[in-house]
């Protein structure tokens, strides 16, 4: 039981390790900083190109156009900690933010209530992605595979298919795509939300009981179970929690866009999954960090502004969108081969 | 109970060790029966574990070892038959009841979180909180607290291979990751600690560090129960051997009385115990 010290395992142990190695290691536990570097690579890429990219006013707009899939990364990340992925955040998103609108039109109805109602029905509708996961015991990719086509058809029958311009809409609904300007630095409300919500998720998941229950029950399912997780209860919060997170985006979105649209953003469930993949967070659960997430949806946005301001076609940024999370992926894998 | 009772008796006694079973059961089985379908899993019989011994459990497969442990564990609820823990009767309807009772168990899979460091592992599922209002309000965790304390308790264990209760589970051996669950089982297991086949993983000099710190759990005085195949083991680490047959008990030895070649035999038929069940 005793150290062996001078046996040729713990020699082994002791072995210069490389610089790739060492890579490796550091990777493993902190698997956010290679995005981090890429995300520091395209910065000084864009700032030599493009004399306009770097500048305060330029910044604000970028965080504007992250705000609303950042957002939602936040509940993709949680769902994808479970080992799960959910494919109708877009969707749960749109749908929660015709009802919002609906309701509150035109003075229809008080704001909040209408603004709470929205965001009582993406909860819902996580909830009942969740129902399906952890109660029927349908795969997650199956179940919001579904609901993806079932809320987007509820929201296209429900608002007839039209637009409902900000002019018609009560403040409050309007509210997050004001902002404030730190010089020509411009924030919007919405953009506060969405640090708020990293902040708040990350605390939940880095200092909280259920934080590691997320993370363990995404890890090895049964395990957490035989530990005494309550694993089925944690997935269900999840994917519930996710859709109070979607139903906050499509807030941001209507202030983002000016207007509730029942066909805003239509890559925006793929969009997430992007983000949340290059942000180093593993599909096979149980590893990565919400601020992994956060700088996925600024690398994804940063070259689509950056490629956008080179005056290059839109298509390479979604070329290079293609080639980063496969990239990102095989970089996990790579990570999770490491050895003590 | 006294050492003449039959239930003890008829294997014998573990020389020097009578005032043990001259208490009473920590931990006591009646007439367990359980059935799956036209399946007899267990089919009435009874177990008596004492404060501050080792009761290995052996069988051939199919015999109901694990069966027989997962009615006592709380992981199955038995058809009839009657458990009782000091004399009291207890109802297990979930692994967390009897954990609650002092009853720990490691699986066969451990049960570990390969992604979560050691302490996390350690205190997965009984976390505890900061003091003050961090702790109640804003549930933080106390994680300096915790890993202090796991340290503890891994070094309690006298296990020495481990150092950094922040080194996530899944760079451990395989021995380590055992010695993981066997440290969360004794820093929690007030009563009895429960091991479904703690060394059939391990190597040699793994499933020694495996076999010490049961003798430790022993030795701080609470009661183990050794599920194996590997006769050796159960011979070096045993008080009294529960032999397991056909979904019932066909007898309790000790190593002084009986060798491994009569172990086996009863376990597979070959020899009956005169006064056995």
């Amino acid at each position: 039981m005793s150290a062996d010290v001078s046996s040729a395992a713990a020699e082994f142990a002791r072995r210069q390790q490389s610089p790739v190695q060492r890579l490796q290691h550091q990777l493993h536990g902190k698997p956010w900083l290679s995005p981090l570097f890429l995300l520091l690579v395209a910065f000084i890429a864009f700032f030599i190109s493009t004399p306009t990219f770097l500048t305060a006013n330029s910044m604000g707009i970028l965080l504007q156009q992250t705000a609303v899939v950042a957002a939602l990364a936040v509940g993709q990340t949680l769902v994808i900690l479970t080992a799960g992925i959910d494919l109708s955040c877009g969707a749960i998103m749109v749908l929660s933010m015709m009802v919002m609108a609906s309701l509150s039109k035109d003075d229809g109805m008080p704001s909040l209530i209408g603004l709470l109602l929205g965001v009582l029905l993406a909860t819902g509708a996580g909830l009942l992605n969740g129902f399906l996961v952890t109660r029927i015991n349908l795969p997650p990719f199956i179940v919001t595979l579904g609901t993806l086509s079932i809320f987007t058809a509820i929201a296209l029958l429900y608002s007839g298919g039209s637009s409902i311009q900000a002019d018609r809409l009560p403040d409050l609904l309007n509210f997050l795509g004001k902002g404030f300007g730190i010089g020509q630095f411009r924030l919007t409300w919405g953009i506060v939300v969405v640090i708020l919500i990293y902040a708040v998720m990350a605390y939940v998941l880095s200092q909280t009981a259920w934080g590691r229950y997320v993370y363990a029950v995404g890890d090895d399912a049964e395990s957490a179970r035989l530990s005494g997780v309550p694993s089925k209860r944690i997935l269900l919060a999840v994917y519930t929690v996710a859709g109070l997170i979607y139903g906050i985006a499509a807030w941001i979105l209507i202030g983002r866009a000016g207007a509730a649209t029942p066909n805003a953003i239509p890559d925006a469930n793929l969009a997430s999954i992007t983000a949340v993949v290059i942000g180093g967070t593993s599909l096979f659960g149980g590893r990565g960090r919400l601020i992994g997430t956060l700088i996925g949806a600024l690398i994804v946005q940063t070259f689509a502004f950056g490629l956008s301001q080179l005056g290059v076609d839109q298509q390479w940024r979604v070329l290079a969108t293609g080639i980063l999370v496969i990239v990102a992926v095989a970089i996990d894998q790579w990570i999770r081969k490491v050895k003590s | 109970m006294t050492v003449t009772d039959l239930e003890v008796a008829y294997g014998g006694v573990p020389s020097g060790k009578e005032h043990i079973y001259e208490q009473e059961p920590v931990l006591s089985a009646r007439n367990l029966v359980i059935t799956f379908g036209r399946v007899v899993g267990l089919d009435g019989v009874d177990l008596d574990l004492y404060p501050g011994e080792v009761l290995a459990v052996i069988g051939d497969n199919g015999a109901g070892k694990s069966t027989l442990i997962k009615c006592l564990t709380g992981a199955y609820v038995p058809d009839s038959g009657t458990i009782t823990m000091n004399g009291e009767p207890v109802h297990f309807k979930r692994p967390q009841d009897a954990r609650e009772a002092g009853i720990e168990t490691v699986y066969q899979q451990l049960a570990v979180i390969p992604a979560l460091d050691i302490a996390s592992n350690l205190y997965l599922a009984r976390e505890e909180r900061r003091k003050g209002p961090l702790g109640s309000v804003f549930r933080m965790l106390d994680k300096k607290g915790m890993e202090k304390r796991a340290g503890e308790s891994v070094q309690n264990l006298g296990i020495q291979t481990i150092q950094n209760m922040g080194q996530a589970v899944e760079t451990l051996s395989g021995g380590q990751r055992q010695a993981v669950a066997v440290a969360r089982a004794a820093a929690f297991g007030s009563k009895v600690v429960v091991l479904d086949e703690p060394t059939a993983a391990l190597g040699v000099k793994e499933s020694g560090m495996v076999l010490d710190m049961v003798k430790q759990l022993r030795d701080k005085g609470l009661s183990v129960i050794l599920i194996s195949h590997n006769m050796p083991h159960v011979w070096e680490v045993a008080d009294r051997i529960h032999i397991q047959r056909l979904g019932g008990r066909a007898g309790v030895v000790t190593p002084e009385t009986h060798d491994m070649g009569e172990g086996v035999a009863i376990m597979t038929g070959a020899k009956k115990l005169a006064d056995g069940s």
